[in-house]
């Protein structure tokens, strides 16, 4: 007999592993916040599937978030060409106005769509065991488990097969269209892995949290190594750890799974900024060697 | 009628004008303080303490142990704080860029906002219902207090940035600078950023987490639109801002169970697209027009030149000029040919000549025109052959474009520059108008 903290943990650590995987290239091609971008205006297309299909039917819901993910790097890029406005302004107007536009619809047909903002939020990944998926008859286990498996390994096969291309255009878009790469195909890819992965992982762990699966694992597993591939491993494997570990806290405060883990993600990152044998805060003072790259612009004070 | 009617019922109720007054005063101070957030590149800053004060707020609850407005606004001031201070620690140490910052802040605050709320709830403390108020935002609950909490602080927003708008608009757009000329540069740095926490932080209770970033955001970047100038970009955002607060607040009063955040978005989203297009100057569709135009100008003055050269050619001035003949001159859309000729009738450029053969002839008015045309164009190309170096079978291309932007000023230049040439490199002759007149050829 498989336990259901079995499928909680297995369910949090695809998802952690899914989205380390490409939110690995968002934060190295410095476009994090679109992933907080994206799981949140998917949340009209979520909507508009269990309007039309009238039902918590998973392909119509990935199909219309799945849109709408590309809608919003489509509006995102026009707003920043056509309107002249800054990347991130852009962003802000189009993924705030998703969403908003989002939680009309839902509460427009509240009676009809059984979707609430806390469970879009947070998600309900302790509710993972109970939604099955019964199949011939025979009980296959969770729903999300094997959705979740799914979208893991169709990004590893993008990542796997583009691996070159993702590459270059990770740290060098332009180096990557002298060479002839399709850069805006691989672009858009990513950003169609990016809203799998993120749709996927919403309906467990809720829209903030993805955000701090998708990205912060590889900004913890960056601090530790300049390679890729070791790189895309770290991230997946501190994805896990966060996921597993933030279960535990999660019983142990008895608080929101979804919220613990995120809360681990930062752990985790807290560990590799104070105490990486390259980059850490620590590491550097106790070494004296102050050798920092050059920072971005960027000051709060 | 009836609408109106019941915007005014709901007018009347006592409740309903203070949640109208709280988000016209939100609006108003966000769109203000919005203005300096995109100025200064940081859209998103926002959005990410938006996320982080969750924690203070529910921290500030556990230590006081009811919802004390105040304590609550403490404790989210200061996540608001610690949020901007770890993501410039994180910009400052690491290798990481600063939207990877953003979105860690943002989602490990909330992540831990969240586990703080959900504890809290676990505990089973009677007075903790209506904490995620500042999750989702709910205006229609904006109490008496909670306005005058929101009007206190909008007041000293606004007349803080009155007071110190010259020293902050130095600050936003060239802080190198304002440094170099002994300006307090990290203290009104600081102030800017305290002032957009208290304004993140009242807001959080009327439209919520998500929706505080595009209070913000929308509004200033609609403002951006009309103007060039940050004192009237700030005015027009703050009218935004208060008239999306106010047109949220009544769309969602007059339908039941409407969440008023959401329409306030809507609101502010749809002021800001009739900015996005039909701002005058900034405008999609007016530039579109002026694009328009620009085409139909330059298409009517290369009608016009074509004839001109004709004459030019054969010498013969008084001779009527067919479409044929125009368009075996110069490959033209023979549609679009015959609606600029159209145009430079009414124009009064050239004059349609009846009969067999009919055609058009140029007018003295329409001659000045396109004789202006083709002396800007052969001036350009000697400037470019003589002054500039370029072969001369290059030129003509440029100077096919450059002859329908230059304007009379640089036109003296160029004459004066090149010390009033005859001729073009091609040694055309480069007509001058009444002077050439006075030489006899007319």
């Amino acid at each position: 007999m498989i336990t259901s903290t079995f499928w909680i943990l297995l369910t949090g650590s695809l998802a952690a592993a899914s989205c380390a995987l490409v939110g690995s290239f968002l934060v190295l091609r410095k476009q994090s916040m679109m992933g907080d971008a994206i799981s949140h205006a998917v949340l009209p297309g979520i909507a508009i599937a269990f309007l039309l299909t009238s039902s918590r039917n998973t392909f119509p819901m990935l199909l219309g978030a799945g849109a709408f993910g590309l809608i919003t790097v489509y509006f995102t890029e026009f707003l920043h060409k056509r309107g002249r406005l800054l990347h991130d302004t852009s962003m802000g107007i189009v993924f705030t106005s998703l969403f908003a536009f989002g939680v009309i619809l839902i509460s427009l047909y509240a009676a009809q769509v059984d979707l609430d903002q806390e469970c879009v939020l947070y998600g309900e990944i302790a509710y993972i065991p109970w939604d099955l998926w019964i199949w011939n008859g025979l009980n296959m286990g969770p729903r999300p488990v094997w959705i979740l498996g799914l979208v893991l390994v169709l990004n590893l096969a993008f990542v796997g097969f583009f691996y070159k291309e993702l590459k270059v255009y990770a740290f060098s878009p332009e180096y990557a269209a002298s060479l002839g790469i399709p850069v805006g195909l691989v672009h858009y890819g990513l950003m169609g892995s990016v809203s799998f992965s993120t749709i996927a992982s919403f309906e467990s762990v809720g829209a903030i949290l993805v955000v701090a699966l998708l990205i912060v694992p590889p900004a913890t597993a960056y601090l530790l190594t300049e390679k890729l591939k070791p790189m895309l491993i770290l991230a997946m494997a501190t994805g896990v750890l966060s996921a597993v570990s933030g279960y535990y806290l999660a019983l142990f405060l008895n608080a929101s799974i979804a919220g613990s883990i995120a809360v681990m993600t930062g752990v985790f990152f807290l560990g590799a900024y104070l105490f990486s044998p390259s980059d850490g805060v620590l590491t550097r003072r106790y070494r004296k060697t102050d050798a920092l790259p050059e920072p971005d612009e960027f000051a709060v004070l | 009628m009836n609408e109106l009617l019941n915007i005014l019922q709901y007018m009347d109720d006592p409740n309903a004008r203070y949640v109208l007054t709280g988000t016209f005063l939100l609006g108003l101070s966000a769109g203000v303080l919005g203005c300096f957030a995109i100025l200064r590149r940081r859209a998103l800053v926002g959005d990410a303490v938006a996320h982080a004060v969750l924690p203070g707020v529910c921290l500030a609850f556990i230590i006081v142990g009811d919802k004390d407005p105040f304590a609550l606004l403490i404790g989210s001031m200061v996540f608001g704080w610690i949020s901007m201070i770890v993501m410039d620690a994180i910009v400052r140490n690491t290798r990481l860029s600063t939207d990877a910052a953003i979105g860690m802040v943002l989602s490990v605050f909330f992540g831990l906002g969240v586990v703080l709320l959900t504890y809290i709830q676990s505990t089973g403390n009677v007075n903790q219902s209506g904490l995620d108020a500042f999750l989702f935002g709910n205006a229609a609950s904006l109490m008496p207090g909670d306005v005058q909490v929101f009007g206190t602080l909008s007041v000293i927003i606004l007349i803080t940035v009155a007071v110190s708008y010259k020293e902050m608009k130095m600050v936003s757009f060239d802080p190198d600078f304002a440094k170099s000329i002994g300006y307090p540069v990290k203290r009104i740095e600081f102030l800017i950023a305290t002032l957009m926490v208290m304004t993140i932080t009242v807001g959080l209770q009327a439209v919520g987490v998500v929706l505080m970033a595009s209070m913000l955001i929308i509004p200033a970047a609609a403002g951006r639109y009309w103007t060039e100038s940050l004192g009237i970009m700030m005015i027009i955002a703050a009218g935004v801002g208060a008239l999306s607060g106010v047109g949220g607040t009544v769309i969602s009063g007059l339908a039941p169970a409407m969440p008023t955040g959401p329409w306030i978005v809507v609101t502010a989203l749809f002021l800001f697209l009739i900015s996005f297009m039909f701002a005058p100057k900034r405008g999609e569709v007016i530039r579109k027009v002026r694009n328009m135009r620009n085409r139909v100008r330059i298409q009517d003055e290369n009608v016009l030149k074509t004839i001109y050269l004709l004459q030019e050619q054969d010498g013969l001035d008084g001779k009527v000029r067919s479409l044929r003949d125009i368009l075996k001159r110069r490959r033209m859309n023979i549609r679009k040919t015959r609606s600029s000729l159209g145009r430079l009738i009414t124009g009064g450029f050239i004059d349609l000549v009846p009969g067999k053969p009919g055609g058009y002839l140029l007018t003295e008015k329409g001659r000045a025109r396109a004789m202006r045309l083709v002396r800007v164009h052969r001036l350009w190309e000697l400037y470019l052959t003589s002054q500039v170096q370029i072969a001369g079978d290059h030129v003509h291309d440029d100077a096919e474009s450059m002859e329908h932007l230059i304007t009379p000023e640089i036109e003296e230049q160029l004459t004066s520059l090149l010390g009033r040439p005859d001729t073009d490199p091609h040694r055309r002759k480069i007509p001058y108008g009444e002077t050439t007149t006075e030489g006899g050829l007319l």
